[in-house]
């Protein structure tokens, strides 16, 4: 079993959380992981990607090849699009319907959400209200979580589990914001 | 010891504690930050190894060659173009008896993602005439970094190990082994090892030169180079190095047959194992992550005896990162079946300075401060406020080096181009500005300097800064700029008419002028006040 995710985002929309949370609960579950992510001034409110691959055998390559990805978990709408290559002809997208315009060219959303439909079980996701209603807008990388945790090989208990120890340092109302935010996510496409 | 979840960063960090490291030291620099950052937590949480930033890479690896003369094992980490400023030190500690164990980490940066070149430092490495390790997964990390330090020990050199930003900043499972304890302090007892007079230096070079063929026989008999060869598919042997073999094996499975391979994770290259595999087969493609390094040795100036594939032959692209579908192509596979791009223009989404950003209410007094002067020059410097050369700021006209804006509008104002504005960071400053404002100090060069003081190294993740923000004018006046002429603003845009007239009075000023923009990342800010909040929350 080989399952490879595409992460996108945009720099400060918690990217690398999402995908640690996932790449966590998959170890937790057996199974081989490797977590290629960006730092630095790739970061700075610019596009995010992270490889994440998960096997029930040893890795090798740190980077998905085009083609292979399971799914694409995009944070933003113009972001999933950006990496479709990377999609096997069987992979999902589940993406968050709100977009960050934070450049002037920004396209036309409705073409970009109908191109999202475009491929088979797509998944949107209106993120930005989840996300509020669960009690911070900045738990919308959980809410994405959430969404994708019916297809990414792991336990809703363990996923539940690993934003639980996340969060906890920041205290018990972050954890519990989290928790309700991933919920949200789950409850919205299932 | 249970597995641990590493970035590669991280694993070269535990390698070094299990490894019984004294002391770590470095400059941050993507993609090599987070080796000290692993230590200066475990050193919080257990005392030891010591673990500082330092001003710049020069004064980290001297640190380190400290350590060693004192018979301990220390480790010095930066990044690719950090090893041209502390190349001084690296090229004579060669010729050094290295005592206790140095091992210096470089991590490139193939690609480009957070540098100004995609400089390869295995050349560095054979500069030196010194071993090199390559790893290519977080456990050979781990691994290396510890035999690194016995590597020292047993050649008394220090020895360098490469990593690519796909590995130090990817994470894996690493399975660790067990800690030693570190070194007593025992002193060098060969004075003259240390001291590179020319007589004892003559002697070391000789030395050193004479190691090379204890350097290759390491390498020939090293684990990290396996050979194989097979009899069946001769028509090609594949040599890969580093994190490359991780793409070839990605692809391995769909060969019709399994080449002849060597794979080198141990410098200087094994000559006789590549000769080896060269005379088995019929062709030979090279894998390796940055410059064609191992390539070009295959190819010399005289004909190989058989076809040689890589980043010169156009087998591979010349430039950027490897990837898994790059070596599928060089290996003649075709593309896997994926989906087509979506076909709608997506247009790029750079990285840029974040709403609220200091440096921004700089810019924009810099703007006003310069509008309707005919012909003004604007030199800058590494950190997030290169993004001022984009829109909509277009501030700033230049970026090559740590600290060279000082030095730079130095330069085109002795040239003649005036006024000559430099715009530098606070910790690019302390790490390579001081010295060039000496020079424009000690000629009253006719320039501006504005020194950008956010109080962090923003860019890398907002470390702290060698000096604390308070000490900066001190640092400027020390170095003899007029008092007249230095000044500490607030850089915030409700000054910003105030500011732009100041920096418009000293850019008018025919000497040497320093103006200091202060205010707080809002990144750092914004983190300290998270940090409170938690504090103050109720335990989970």
């Amino acid at each position: 079993m080989k399952y490879d995710i595409i992460l996108a985002g945009v720099g400060g929309q918690g990217v690398l959380s999402a995908g640690t949370i996932i790449a966590s609960s998959a170890m937790h579950e057996g199974l081989a992981v490797k977590q290629s992510e960006v730092h630095g001034m790739s970061q700075r409110g610019g596009e995010v990607l992270a490889h994440l691959r998960l096997a029930d055998a040893p890795v090798a390559s740190d980077l998905i090849p085009l083609g292979a990805a399971s799914m694409i978990l995009s944070m933003e709408p113009l972001e999933s699009l950006r990496y479709l290559e990377y999609l096997s002809p069987q992979g999902a997208i589940v993406a968050s319907a709100d977009p960050v315009r934070n450049i002037p060219d920004y396209p036309d959303l409705a073409g970009l959400l109908a191109a999202i439909r475009g491929v088979p079980g797509a998944v949107l996701v209106e993120s930005g209200r989840l996300a509020r209603e669960s009690g911070s807008a900045r738990a919308t990388n959980m809410v994405m979580v959430g969404a994708a945790s019916h297809r990414v090989p792991v336990s809703v208990e363990t996923l539940e589990h690993f934003i639980e120890s996340l969060f906890r340092p920041k205290g018990a109302r972050v954890v519990e914001t989290n928790l309700r935010a991933f919920r949200a996510g789950r409850g919205a496409s299932a | 010891m249970a597995d641990v979840v590493l970035l590669g960063d991280e694993a070269v960090a535990l390698g070094a504690i299990h490894a019984g490291l004294t002391a770590a030291y470095a400059y941050p620099g993507t993609p090599s930050t987070e080796i000290v950052e692993y230590l200066i937590r475990h050193q919080a949480q257990h005392g030891r190894p010591l673990a500082t930033w330092a001003a710049n890479e020069k004064t980290a690896y001297e640190e380190a060659l400290g350590v060693s003369m004192a018979g301990r094992r220390s480790l010095v980490a930066m990044k690719h173009v950090g090893l041209n400023v502390a190349a001084d030190p690296f090229m004579n500690s060669a010729l050094v008896e290295i005592h206790g164990g140095l091992v210096v980490v470089v991590a490139d940066d193939p690609g480009m993602h957070s540098s100004q070149n995609e400089q390869d430092s295995r050349y560095f490495a054979d500069y030196a005439r010194i071993v090199c390790l390559e790893p290519a997964t977080q456990q050979d990390a781990y691994e290396m970094t510890r035999e690194a330090f016995d590597l020292s020990e047993r050649f008394h050199i220090p020895v360098l190990v490469r990593l690519v930003t796909r590995l130090a900043h990817s994470r894996a499972a690493v399975q660790p082994g067990d800690r030693r304890p570190e070194h007593p302090v025992g002193k060098s007892q060969l004075p003259q090892g240390w001291t590179l007079l020319p007589s004892n230096a003559r002697i070391q070079w000789r030395r050193l030169l004479e190691r090379q063929q204890d350097f290759r026989s390491y390498a020939e008999a090293c684990v990290h180079n396996p050979l194989v060869l097979n009899d069946r598919g001769r028509e090609l042997g594949v040599i890969t190095a580093g994190i490359a073999r991780n793409y070839y094996a990605e692809n391995l499975e769909e060969l019709s047959f399994e080449p002849s391979h060597l794979h080198i994770g141990a410098y200087p290259v094994p000559a006789a194992k590549v000769r080896a595999l060269v005379g088995h087969v019929q062709a030979v493609l090279v894998l390796e992550e940055g410059y064609p390094f191992v390539e070009r040795m295959l190819r010399g100036l005289l004909a190989p005896p058989i076809p040689v594939h890589g980043k010169e032959s156009g087998a591979l692209p010349a430039d950027g990162e490897l990837t898994p579908d790059l070596v599928r192509a060089a290996l003649g596979l075709p593309a896997r079946p994926g989906r087509a791009a979506c076909g709608l223009p997506l247009p790029p989404r750079p990285p840029q300075l974040c709403a609220g950003c200091p440096h921004a209410d700089t810019f924009d007094a810099l703007r006003i401060a310069l509008d309707g002067i005919a012909q003004p020059v604007v030199t800058s410097d590494i950190g997030c406020y290169a993004l001022g050369a984009l829109p909509p700021y277009n501030a700033i006209e230049s970026c090559v080096c740590m600290g060279a804006s000082v030095g730079m509008a130095k330069g085109a104002s002795d040239a003649g181009l005036r006024p000559a504005v430099g715009v530098v960071g606070d910790s690019t400053f302390l790490h390579s500005g001081v010295t060039p404002l000496m020079d424009a100090a000690a000629s009253d060069a006719d320039m501006t300097l504005v020194i950008v003081d956010n109080e962090t190294i923003a860019m890398t993740g907002g470390q702290p800064t060698v000096l604390p923000p308070s000490r900066l004018e001190g640092v400027v006046r020390g170095l003899g700029v007029d008092p007249a002429h230095v000044h500490v603003l607030e850089a915030h845009h409700r000054h910003t008419a105030a500011n732009a007239a100041v920096l418009r009075r000293e850019i008018e000023h025919h000497g040497l002028s320093v103006v200091i923009m202060v205010r707080e990342c809002i990144e750092t800010a914004a983190i300290r006040a998270r940090d409170r909040k938690a504090k103050d929350a109720p335990p989970a």
